[in-house]
Order: C-alpha cells, then structure tokens, then sequence
C-alpha cells in the first residue's frame, strides 16, 4: 500500500513536473545563489542560484524516463535471449548462457560505470550501460519459465498442428513468461534509480544541467557542510523512492505468492 | 441404534472453506462396517470418498471442517475424542494407506525407520526397540528386508512402497484398515499383485477393511459389501454382488452402464452432464439435474439412505 | 484394405548421461517395433508403464525423431523429412493428448486453440475460419459461445472435446489418441469414447489409439499391439488378441483385470517388478516375470511367430 503510494506521487510529479515547480530547473540566478531552505525556495537553492524543489522535481521526470528506457531495452533483450536458450536448448542454450555469465561475472555497480565509462557521458549511454547490466536478470528468469512451458502437453499439441518454431517461441511461449517477467522488472526498478543516482554522482551519466537527481547530489558535495540542502533533498527523493519501490514489488510478490500456494 | 459392530457412521458433513465460498463436502454420510468386513466406496471426482476416509482418521484440518455427526468405532464416538485418545487409535486401531505411496513416505528417512516408527507408536515402544520386528513386518509383504530397509522413498518402484505402505498399516494388526484408491497408481499386473497381497494379509491380521476406488472391477472383486457416493452422499450400499447385479439407484445404474467391460459389447450409455459444484450444490437430490427418472419431489427434498431390500440400501425418492 | 501407416523397425533411444564423462546409457523405449496400419481402423496400443507406447505414437508423428527404421505413411517414407517438409503431412497426423488441464494454452481463447490449425496451413479469411471453428465445435458438443472462453473455465471432459476439436479442425486422416480419456470419470469417459466413434465414422478417420485399459481396447479397438519394455509381444486383430490370446505377457494382462460380477479370482499374476528400462533382461524382456520362463528365454530373443493369418506371438512358447 504504502509502497503503490509512494510510486504513484513519484509518477504524478514526473508528469505535473511544469505545474509543481515553482521556478525553471535550468535557468541560473547568481543573485540568489546559496540560499537556505525559505518560503520562496522550500529546498533552498544552489551555487547557480536554480531552486532545489524544481530541480528536484524535474528531476523524477528524468527518473521515470530512465526507469522506462531501462525496463524495455532490458527487458527486450532479457526475454529475446531468455525464452531462445529456454526453448532450444542444446548448443544455442549454452553460447546464450554463457555470454550471459560473463556479464553476470561483473558487479552490477562497477559494470555499469565500466560500461558507462567506456561508451562515454551522457544520460543516454548511461541507459544503455545499466540496460546492458539488467538484462541478464530477466534472461535467467525467462529461460527458466520457457523451460518449463515448452515440456507442456499444449505446446507440443501446436507442433503437431504444425507451428513453427518461431511462432510457438512466440505466440505461445513468450505470453506465458510476462507475468513473472513484469514483476521482476518491477521489483527491480528500485535498483534502477539506484545505479543511474550511482553514476550521476559519480559524472558518468546525466551531464550539468540535467537535473538528474544522483547529479544534484553531486552537485552538493562541495558543500554539503553549509549548504546541506543541495545535497539532502535530491538524496531524500531517491531513499524515498527506492523504499517506495520495492515495498511495491514485496506487494506484488506477496500478492502472486499466496494464490500461487492455494 | 448400530447398524455396524465396529463402525458406524451418521449424519456426517464436513465443509471447506474457499476463497470462491464454502464447499459442503460431505452432505450428511450414512456409513457403516462390521469387523473383519470389507467395503468398498466407489464413486467419481468430487463424490467425497476420500473426505469421509480422512474424517474418520480425524485428519481432517482447516479449511476443512466437521461440522455435524458421529463415527463410532466399536462404542466410542471419535469425533467426540481428544486429540490424544484420538492419537492412540490412529495408527494402532484404524490404520490408512494411500494413492501415491512413494509421496506417502518421508523422503527423508529410510524405509527401516519409518516402518520400525509405525510399528513403536503402536506399541508404546521406542523406536529402536521396535527394528526387530521390521524384518518380520517386510518379509510378511514380499519385500527383500536386506535390501529394503536402507532404501529411501525415492529408490523404491511404485509397486515396493505400496508393500512398505501395508506393512506400515498392518504389521499393527489394526480393526480397521482405510485404503484410499491404492492401486490406482500403479500398473495392472502390480495392481493385482497388491491387491492379492492385501487379500492375504488383512485375512491374517483379521482386520476390516474400507478401500475406496473409482474402479468398479476392484469393488466387485476385493469387497464383501460396496457404497456408491455422490456428490458428498451415500446414494446405495447393499451387498457387492447385488449392487452389480441389481443396482436400484440411478447413479448407480448409470454407473455400471458407463464402465467398458471386456468380453461386454453393448454401447456404453455414460451420464449426461457434469458433477456438481459442490459450493453451489443443487437443491434436494444431488442427483436430480443429471437423473432420466427425476420428478417434483427431487429438486426439493435429499432422500434419506433407507432399506429396500435385506441388506440394501438406496436414497432415492423411487423407493420410498 | 490399404495400408496408411507403414512402421519398419522403428527404434527410439533416450541417451541418458549421469555426468559429463560418463558413458552415456541408453533407454530403448521403442526397440525394433514393426507393424501396419489399415487406413479406417482403430489399432490400439497396450502396455503398462515403460512399454513404449507412449513413445511409439509420437515418434509415428515424427514429433520425437526416431533413432533409426523407417516411416510410411500414406505410402511416402517420411522418415528423414525436415520439419519444413512435414508440414503438408501435419494437416493430416494429429493427436489428443491424456491431461486434458495442460494440452490447451491457458492463456488463449478457445477459439484461438482451435482455429491456429487453420491460420497455419490455410489462407483462409476470418470469416471463413470462425464458421469452420463454430462447425467442429457443434460437432464434438459444444456451442458457438464457447470460442470465447478460456480453458480454466471448463470441465475436464469439455476440454477434452476441445483438443478433439482442435485435432479435427484440418479433417487429418490419421490422429493418434494418447490414453485421451485416462484422466477422465468414468461417466465422461464413456460420453468421450462415443464422440471418437463417432467421428471416425463421420471423417472416416484411422486412430492409433495407446491406452492401458484393456476394456478400452475391447471397446474401441479393431486391431491390437501388446507392447512391454519398448517390444511388440503380440498383435493382430481385437478378437486374436481378446480370444485367442498367445502370449504370456497378453494373457497376464487380460487375466489381471479386475472385472465386475466374478467374485474373488485365483490368478497367476506375473511376479516381480517391470525392470528398469536402462537395464533390459537378456533374450525375452519378459523372461524374468513369466510363469513360462525357460532358459531359452533367457538366453535368445524369440522371433515373431505367426500364429494364424496376421496374428502374431513373440514368444518361444507360443499357445
């Protein structure tokens, strides 16, 4: 509950961003530079006189669109990878698998920057790079589900109608896998926004002034001792966030499992 | 009044509840047995065969519920015992095998332990005491105890845990044997392998015995008596070779009309619709949505179980 | 009568490999099996667990390839075809399978299962192809509004008339039966039994029918293969093998039915457990369980045995 809660606040300020925010997220204005947490500037502002509050609220919009890009290209691949070493087997399992080990070898944390690093800054190639280490989660997960389905007495009645092998892969097997997919890919959103914070902090991702939130953090480290809010409110939002997140996938689990039992 | 020496049951409902509503099971069973007699309880999916089994072993746990009635065995009312009298008959009195039996023994603990386990909780022995007799017990149903009794459940073939199943169940020497569709998980010529070993055994040790089954064959064959269950009631009971020879219930009729018979070439007639739901049960007679011989009284009143003839008995509305 | 399927020493083995370095071992689930089928007959196959009849049907379907012999059909040797190249032949094999809860895709519409047959093979237009799917349900007794219901949302008997339909809807010549009413009550199964005479009658339909009920076989069958440990022990018409039965194993199984009305019967019920298929006996598979067991039988495995015009014993023994 409290978790939907959170995750939906998050939602609707990403789309109400242009309404919410007070001020332009981008625009400087040195005269109010530095200031702290006021009625005209609820987070206060930062070294380039911009208000934290729209900054950090603008700043979802960029979250949820990282969340979204993640969540298809990984979630793309994963499946596409996932139900083709399931449901063939043999050979093109084991070159799948292990491509997919290799990948699994890296902590996520230090693959992503490797990745990010090596296709160089930005938002988009910091998508790409955590998209590349997420995949591989829903590709051991889908592979395990098209194991199990293509033993099933119904797929093997569509052989003998005579689907091919690209149709049942398809048409039969993938549609059986979403579920299980989609709530992985959920619980694993609040890692997402994790991991881009990471590589915001560390400059890798999105690039001064995209108000992404790891990079407002960032922004504050110089002066985290007496202007504090530039940094606390964006490090909030994302605790907030990831909380929210995964007490949704623990709802969602739950809410699966039980009826799963029965 | 007991219409069985060693068991009676009356007037038994048992419900379930279910997230889509409560499941009335068991719809007020008329049941009983006499020692060292063998009834056979045949009927479908759903017809609560197996729920009355359970009851009477008091195995029955939430969402399940007794609500209603009375078993007696000999002249104690067992749904009135407390769970440790209930505990002494379980297993030394009334003993239970069931339809998978490599799923009915404990993974974890070899063949040796669990029969010497059957065997102590009988006795009121430990169970280290009591690996003497398990030899006996495995020679007794034609098993190499050498060779078994370090087996685990997974090592054994269908038709080897079934015997380690019996000899659980009757190196006890219980008054009441429960066996729950034992064959109907094994191969033909292992089925009449059990089944002519349980003929022997229960002979021996002298016990009754209620197996139930959907095979009308088995019933006829292994019983002294069979009851027919429908949808959580006894529709007849009456002696194995009249009930075959002139079923009076529908159901019944229906039944034995539905079942290929080698050497019989007649068209085989099936019943027309499905077994009810049981939460949503049809008014008076289960029977009646699905009966050629229905009339007005059926859709409002359950027929009770009465005699018709010596020894046999229907609830049907035709006959009373 | 024309031959519609031809089966020339069909063999399937299974490797199974405990590790990566051990020698692999071999289930021989069908081994050397050889027998014709008459276009517009029932033939059963009948065997207890690890006979192979399980495997014998799908490999006739070419749905397992067989490890070596050789396929007929229709007088085409279909043995080495690709799967491409079987696809004109699938419109005309298909199969019922036993579980009626887990042969039809839970998550599409009845209509779905049903008509995929016909978007595979035919370009037929929508129309078209929901007036077919509307005829073959009417036909196994199920209604128009029933295409657009999901599988969960009907009985086990009902499903079964689905897979039926599904099965008909391309009007295949061939379908193999795999113990499609095992899993129903006995009243569905009898509802279930007349719908596939039925049938066969009305499409003039040839069945390879694998069960292992014999009063089934009585029922249904006009010719009969007995098969134990991946061999045929006997075949030949339903009466050869109901009245005149040859072999040990035959006779076993016939006299281990339970039936209604004879009271308690004296049998000589084949002692011993079915062996592990990864270790056949030597000579007869059946020699270790059977009354008439002899040291040939352990020694040789008997040839086929013709014990009068199409009815055949492998036994050395034969009655």
């Amino acid at each position: 509950m409290v978790g939907t809660f959170i995750v939906l606040g998050f939602i609707l300020l990403a789309i109400f961003a242009p309404l919410l925010s007070p001020y332009d997220p981008i625009k400087t204005n040195l005269p109010e530079r530095l200031r702290p947490p006021s009625k005209e500037h609820l987070f206060g502002t930062d070294q380039f006189g911009r208000d934290i509050l729209s900054r950090v609220i603008y700043g979802a919009r960029i979250e949820v669109w990282i969340i979204f890009l993640v969540t298809v290209i990984s979630g793309a691949i994963g499946i596409g990878v996932g139900i083709t070493a399931g449901y063939f087997g043999g050979l093109v399992d084991e070159i799948l698998m292990r491509i997919t080990d290799i990948f699994l070898a890296f902590p996520r944390l230090i693959l992503a920057m490797a990745l990010s690093a090596m296709l160089g800054r930005g938002l988009t190639n910091a998508i790409l790079a955590i998209s590349l280490v997420e995949w591989t989660v829903i590709a051991r997960l889908a592979r395990a589900e098209a194991m199990k389905i293509k033993s099933q007495p119904y797929i093997e009645a569509i052989r003998a109608v005579g689907a091919s092998n690209f149709r049942i892969l398809f048409l039969h097997v993938l549609p059986m896998c979403l579920s299980p997919v989609l709530v992985q890919l959920t619980l694993r959103m609040g890692t997402i926004i994790l991991t881009a914070a990471g590589l915001g902090f560390l400059g890798l991702g999105a690039q001064p002034p995209t108000p992404e939130w790891g990079a407002i953090v960032s922004d504050g480290r110089s002066y985290l001792v007496q202007q504090w809010w530039i940094s606390t409110f964006p490090g909030l939002f994302i605790a907030v966030v990831v909380l929210g997140f995964n007490l949704l996938g623990d709802g969602i689990r739950d809410i699966l499992d039980p009826r799963l039992r029965r | 009044m007991r219409r069985g020496s060693l068991l009676d049951i009356s007037g038994l409902r048992v419900i379930f509840h279910t997230y889509r509503g409560t499941i009335k099971a068991l719809n007020g069973v008329e049941l009983w047995l006499n020692e060292e007699e063998r009834l056979g309880v045949v009927g479908e999916t759903g017809c609560g065969k197996s729920v009355t089994a359970l009851s009477v072993m008091r195995l029955i746990e939430q969402p399940g519920e007794i609500t209603e009635g009375s078993i007696w065995l000999n002249d104690k009312d067992l749904l009135k015992l407390s769970e440790e009298e209930m505990d002494r008959i379980r297993g030394k009195h009334i003993s239970m095998i069931f339809q998978e039996p490599i799923a009915a023994l404990n993974p974890v603990f070899k063949v040796g332990f669990q029969v010497a386990e059957a065997i102590a909780h009988s006795q009121g022995i430990t169970i280290k005491d009591a690996y003497p007799q398990v030899r006996e017990a495995l020679e007794m149903v034609g098993l190499d105890w050498q060779r078994t009794i370090d087996l685990y459940a997974h090592e054994l073939s269908g038709g080897m845990a079934q015997r380690v199943m019996i000899a659980m169940a009757l190196a006890v020497k219980p008054k009441l044997l429960i066996a729950d569709e034992p064959t109907s998980a094994l191969d033909v010529t292992i089925q009449a392998q059990i089944l002519e070993l349980l003929d022997k055994l229960v002979t021996v040790s002298q016990s009754a015995v209620v197996l139930i089954t959907h095979d009308l064959g088995i019933a006829s064959e292994f019983c002294d008596r069979v009851a027919v269950m429908y949808a959580g009631n006894v529709v007849e009971i009456a002696t194995s070779e009249e009930i075959f020879s002139q079923p009076l219930h529908p159901y019944t009729k229906g039944l034995i009309d539905s079942i290929p018979v080698v050497g019989r070439s007649k068209e085989l007639a099936g019943i027309p619709g499905v077994v009810p739901d049981l939460v949503d049960p049809p008014s008076g007679c289960r029977f009646h949505p699905r009966c050629k011989e229905v009339f007005d009284k059926c859709h409002t009143e359950l027929p009770s179980l009465s005699q018709v003839k010596p020894n046999h008995y229907v609830a049907c509305h035709l006959y009373q | 009568m024309e031959v519609l399927v031809d089966v020339k020493n069909l063999k399937k083995y299974f490797e199974i490999r405990k590790s990566l370095f051990a020698r692999p071992v071999y289930v021989k689930a069908v081994d050397d099996v050889s027998f014709q089928i008459q276009r517009g007959s029932i033939f059963a196959v009948v065997g207890e667990s690890g006979s192979g009849k399980s495997t014998l049907g799908r490999t006739i379907l070419k749905l397992i390839e067989p490890t070596s012999g050789k396929l007929v059909y229709d007088g085409k040797d279909i043995t080495n075809l690709s799967g491409k190249e079987m696809l004109q032949y699938r419109r005309q094999m298909q199969i019922v399978q036993q579980d009626p809860y887990n042969s039809l895709h839970p998550r599409k519409l009845v209509k779905d299962i049903v008509g995929e047959g016909l978007k595979i093979h035919l370009k037929m237009k929508p129309d078209e192809v929901y007036t077919h799917i509307k005829e073959i349900l009417e036909l196994v007794g199920l209604r128009e509004e029933h295409m657009f219901r999901y599988p969960h949302e009907f009985s086990g008997g009902q499903r079964q008339r689905i897979a039926i339909a599904r099965a008909l809807v391309l009007k295949p010549k061939f379908v193999v039966l795999d113990e499609p009413t095992s899993a129903l009550d006995v009243s569905v199964q009898a509802r279930a039994l007349a719908l596939l005479r039925d049938l066969r009658e009305k499409f003039s339909l040839t069945y390879l029918f694998i069960t292992h009920n014999l009063a089934v076989v009585d029922y249904m069958a006009t010719h009969v293969a007995v098969m134990y440990l991946g061999k045929v022990m006997e075949i030949g018409t339903k009466d050869d093998i109901f009245l005149r039965a040859s072999h040990p194993y035959t006779l076993a199984l016939l006299d281990c039915v339970p039936t209604v009305g004879t009271g308690r019967k004296i049998r000589s019920v084949p002692r011993g457990e079915i062996p592990n298929p990864t270790k056949p006996p030597s000579g007869c598979v059946f020699h270790t369980r059977c009354p008439k067991a002899q040291k040939i039988c352990q020694e040789q495995e008997p040839a086929f045995v013709e014990v009068s015009p199409g009815h055949y014993c492998r036994c050395h023994f034969c009655a």
